[in-house]
């Protein structure tokens, strides 16, 4: 949590590899993420943006994108159907993805990353296009997935119930440093 | 086979009295462009009367260093002309990638046509060498002119869904892979629309002289398909080129979208 301007997303998309610090180092499971693959990390350490970015097709065509950058074999439709549900997203999957709300769209991109299974989720604010009831209830479900697949959740947010319901550990940010 | 009509003084003359009319209109209507009219009118003249006599003196001395000499001056003028008619600033790097790609594409498709395509002999036959080398060095410049504007512009604007890309695990390739298609696509459109249009709704400018100086219509029109045929080879290949290249600048070598392409 933090302020606006404060280093949230940045931090993010450091943790993510997207943009590299001018010093230090970033370890991940005690190896520096500088001597790793920066794609393979991005599939095991992903983030959403804040502005969810949605591919031209279908629902389910963006759901599978990630799977088909790392040329994997899609999981079922079944298995599509759950996380959305989990997102509360009840969209026929052949839907096309541009039709869809700015919160549906959010939800889109939540289920997503999902849907790779990644070690690490980076969600930046994930439930800032979210109404309150559908946030509360989306964070529960996404926390709960993330437990039940032994994933970590790192997570920016303004929204301090959400956090105290939720996090284990609170890191605050001001001017670019953590508190 | 009838002699061209060759044109008076006069004749010339009218000609410009058209442009003349154009001005008095534009001046009329109030459109201020009589000075870029008047400019390109004077440039194209000047130009024109120069590559004449220059033309006349390489087809009357056939060498192959004047008409490599002539090929590598149109070559490097189209370069420079790509760099001044993009609006973005160019990097060096960009810049370097430019005019590979123009001299790999423009060479092997000449090299293709020369040897294979008409067999000129002698192979410098500078009456056939140069205008053909002309017209796919034209042609190539205005595919890759187009081709570095949309590769520009679709990156700036398409910035988000190449970083969101990134963020699932694309590669830089993947990430870029959709404003590549469309540059080529809007690199390749005006090559494609003479095509389709070739011969109905208008005649090629090398067809139409062939046929004002005499040649029977059928020999300008074998032509105009080989070089047209050309044309559209030389444009993909260097616009391909241009483009696997060009996008990787974007990227730097942790797969990281830079900042600025310089």
């Amino acid at each position: 949590m933090g302020p606006s301007g404060s280093g949230k997303s940045t931090l993010l998309k450091l943790l993510n590899h997207l943009i590299s610090p001018d010093s230090g180092q970033l370890l991940y499971k005690e190896q520096s993420i500088f001597e790793m693959d920066p794609i393979q990390l991005r599939r095991r350490i992903m983030m959403t943006p804040q502005t969810p970015v949605i591919f031209e097709g279908s629902i389910k065509d963006n759901l599978i994108v990630g799977y088909a950058f790392s040329k994997e074999e899609a999981p079922s439709e079944q298995e599509m159907n759950e996380v959305m549900q989990t997102c509360l997203l009840k969209k026929d999957l052949a839907e096309k993805a541009d039709n869809l709300s700015g919160g549906e769209k959010q939800r889109l991109a939540l289920a997503r990353a999902m849907l790779m299974k990644p070690d690490v989720l980076l969600l930046d604010e994930p439930s800032s296009a979210l109404d309150e009831d559908t946030a509360d209830i989306v964070m529960k479900n996404v926390v709960d997935h993330t437990k039940h697949h032994r994933q970590t959740l790192i997570m920016v947010t303004h929204d301090k119930k959400i956090a105290n319901q939720f996090c284990e550990n609170d890191i605050n940010m001001k001017d670019y440093s953590l508190k | 086979m009838k002699d061209a009509v060759d044109l008076a003084f006069w004749q010339i003359l009218a000609a410009y009295l058209f442009v003349l009319i154009l001005i008095i209109i534009v001046r009329l209507k109030r459109i201020p462009r009589e000075k870029e009219i008047v400019l390109a009118t004077t440039r194209m003249t000047l130009q024109l009367i120069l590559v004449g006599y220059l033309l006349v003196y390489l087809f009357e001395n056939p060498n192959p260093f004047y008409t490599l000499l002539a090929i590598i001056i149109m070559q490097v003028f189209a370069i420079y002309n790509i760099y001044k008619r993009t609006k973005s600033a160019l990097g060096i790097e960009m810049k370097k990638i430019i005019a590979a790609s123009m001299t790999i594409g423009i060479f092997c498709s000449l090299l293709f046509f020369i040897f294979v395509v008409l067999q000129l002999s002698p192979w410098y036959e500078p009456r056939y060498f140069i205008p053909i080398a002309g017209m796919i060095i034209g042609n190539s410049m205005t595919g890759i002119s187009l081709g570095v504007s949309n590769l520009i512009n679709g990156m700036k604007a398409q910035k988000a869904e190449i970083e969101g890309a990134l963020m699932l695990g694309a590669t830089p390739k993947m990430a870029s892979s959709k404003i590549v298609n469309q540059a080529f696509d809007a690199a390749m459109l005006p090559t494609i629309n003479s095509m389709v249009g070739m011969g109905i709704v208008f005649l090629p400018g090398m067809m139409t002289g062939q046929i004002l100086s005499g040649t029977s219509p059928i020999v300008a029109i074998e032509y105009q398909i080989a070089v047209m045929l050309g044309i559209v080879g030389s444009v993909s290949l260097s616009v391909i080129i241009y483009l696997q290249w060009g996008c990787k600048t974007f990227f730097n070598s942790r797969s990281q979208l830079k900042n600025s392409n310089d």
